[in-house]
């Protein structure tokens, strides 16, 4: 016994925090008992200290921004600006002008594709994706493509499930302008090398984007140490609110492109004839910003960097180290091939079920995940795949989780057995 | 609800064996159905002579639910009139959907009655798709006759 305690402890020192202490700071467990909750990869849970954040905002501080000369309005300009302040640390960006506030990281690419894209792609030029790509780091190019007529070029997978980074970097030549990939794939869990694919991109004269969705809740991210241009997340997924987002560009890109979307508070001077705009990051927040979700999102990162990175990376490859290990070994239970590292996402298939029946009988098992194409349709059509089930795992999630699942999918299995 | 009420035996059954399941040669009516949120397909062919279904049959893959489905229907829907069709299609899409259900002629009670094992997707609104998924598919194949036209659940 006293050796199990001791193995405890050290597992708790291991991985920094104890997620049964961390559960209790989301109310989402309180309010429903026994819930066991996988899809944190689709959105993660708020902890207390962000729902009250919101809500005390509105209830003591609020007015909107940049705008009004009374007391008020300039308190929630300065708590507005401190959020990004705070963005602008987590990621370690040079500078806050660097960091512009938008819905998601799905208008973050959006931006940056009809922003800069718009501005400097031209026909004959490449943008280089990937097969691992969600659909949101997919049809924002095409659609430009389809305007511009420039080449959309596709870095495959290879037998792993990981990047074949021999045949991306081939595929980087001189006509290549820009190169955008995630830096965890959503439907599968595999990690993607962005400090190399960054070099690559370089070389050769490209731009370097990243789309962090699933990395930025996950690990410490550093935007000056990949060395990208660009760098999307979203708040809901790093346990903040909904409706906020973050695109971090290098200053001197940012300064170079043109206004996305036109509105007030991101313009100098307004005329009928002409009208100058604003530097970054105002330039590119027309109209009043989610101010609340801003402020909401800097005390997310508050909670998880008091959680420390490290620590909550070390968890996340805890745990999904644990639930290879239940996991693999379970006859009919397949995990979809993630390439070299396997990172916070498990993506399976049951044979013989269909992943929809299988995420309606772990929900009656009170297990909630994912399932279906993941909006990463190509991906799955490479893995012939139509849809997979997806266990994904945030800070509240611990062992005991990935039993439930593991039993869970045995009933599965149980109730469609001949 | 306990998952035996969502997956009760004769969904498990279906799913598993579904009747009438393979395609036909020359049918006077077929249609596709696509369901976009989970990837599933179904193909309804249909031989309909003199305002009768003479032979139904559907391919197609899915999940336990969509399946279970369009294999009950595809025996419910067996010999029947087309305005008999119509009223099982509506008193079945009110089931699933928790709509108001119209009342069906007795002769089709025991039909309609065949279908209640689907019910149990009411409580799933995501599921509710998988269930009407061939059905539509029919609908489709009725309108459109033998052009496979596609229906989509979305």
């Amino acid at each position: 016994m006293k050796a199990a305690a001791d193995l405890r402890a050290a597992k708790k020192t291991a991985i920094g925090f104890d997620p049964q202490r961390v559960k209790r700071d989301f109310p989402i467990f309180a309010n429903n008992p026994g819930l066991v909750f996988l899809d944190s990869a689709a959105s993660a849970q708020k902890p207390a200290a962000v729902i009250d954040r919101v809500s005390d905002f509105y209830r003591t501080d609020y007015a909107n921004v940049h705008r009004g000369v009374y007391r008020l309005s300039a308190a929630s300009s300065e708590q507005y600006e401190n959020a990004r302040a705070r963005v602008a640390r987590f990621l370690n960006a040079a500078h806050e002008s660097e960091i512009i506030f938008v819905r998601g990281a799905t208008e973050g690419i959006n931006l940056v594709v009809q922003s800069w894209g718009a501005a400097f792609l031209k026909p004959g030029d490449e943008v280089l994706i990937t097969e691992l790509e969600h659909h949101a780091n997919i049809v924002p190019w095409q659609l430009l493509r389809d305007r511009i007529g420039f080449t959309l070029k596709v870095a495959p997978i290879d037998a792993t499930g990981g990047l074949d980074l021999a045949k991306l970097e081939a595929l980087i030549t001189p006509k290549t302008k820009m190169v955008a990939v995630t830096h965890l794939a959503n439907a599968t869990g595999a990690m993607v090398p962005v400090e190399s694919i960054a070099k690559m991109a370089h070389a050769k004269g490209a731009k370097f984007l990243v789309d962090g969705c699933q990395a930025a809740p996950r690990m410490k991210v550093d935007v000056r140490a990949i060395d990208c241009d660009f760098y999307a997340f979203s708040g809901h997924k790093t346990y903040g609110p909904t409706g906020i987002g973050v695109l971090y560009g290098k200053r001197e890109l940012l300064q170079a492109m043109p206004p996305w979307q036109a509105g007030g508070d991101m313009i100098l001077n307004v005329t009928f004839e002409k009208t100058t705009f604003q530097d970054p990051p105002a330039r590119f927040e027309a109209g009043t910003p989610d101010i609340s979700g801003a402020i909401g999102l800097a005390t997310a990162l508050d909670y998880i960097e008091h959680l420390g990175l490290d620590a909550v990376e070390a968890h996340e490859a805890a745990l999904t180290e644990y639930g290879i290990a239940k996991m693999a070994p379970l006859p009919g239970v397949r995990l979809v091939p993630a390439g070299q590292r396997r990172f916070g996402i498990l993506s399976f298939a049951v044979d013989g079920i269909h992943p929809h029946d299988v995420a309606s009988i772990l929900d009656q098992h009170k297990v909630a995940v994912r399932a279906g194409h993941h909006c990463a349709q190509p991906l799955m059509d490479k893995l012939d795949l139509a849809a997979t089930t997806r266990a994904s795992f945030g800070v509240y999630n611990d062992e005991g989780d990935i039993d439930a699942l593991v039993a869970a999918i045995k009933a599965a299995q149980k109730m469609f057995a001949d | 609800m306990e998952s035996r009420e969502l997956y009760q035996d004769i969904i498990l059954d279906h799913g598993r064996k579904p009747r009438n399941f393979h395609g036909m040669e020359h049918p006077s009516h077929f249609a596709h159905g696509h369901n976009p949120l989970c990837g599933d397909r179904v193909t309804v062919f249909l031989e309909i002579e003199d305002d009768k279904i003479k032979d139904v049959s559907f391919e197609g893959r899915g999940c336990a639910i969509s399946t279970a489905s369009a294999s009950l229907m595809t025996e419910v829907l067996k010999g029947k009139t087309l305005a008999e069709a119509e009223k099982l299609f509506k008193a079945f899409h009110a089931e699933v959907t928790g709509g108001e259900v119209p009342a069906v002629d007795e002769k089709l009670q025991d039909d309609f009655d065949r279908l209640a094992p689907l019910e149990g997707v009411k409580a799933y609104p995501t599921r509710v798709k998988c269930a009407t998924l061939a059905w539509h598919a029919f609908e489709a194949a009725l309108k459109n006759g033998a052009t496979g036209a596609t229906v989509k659940t979305e």
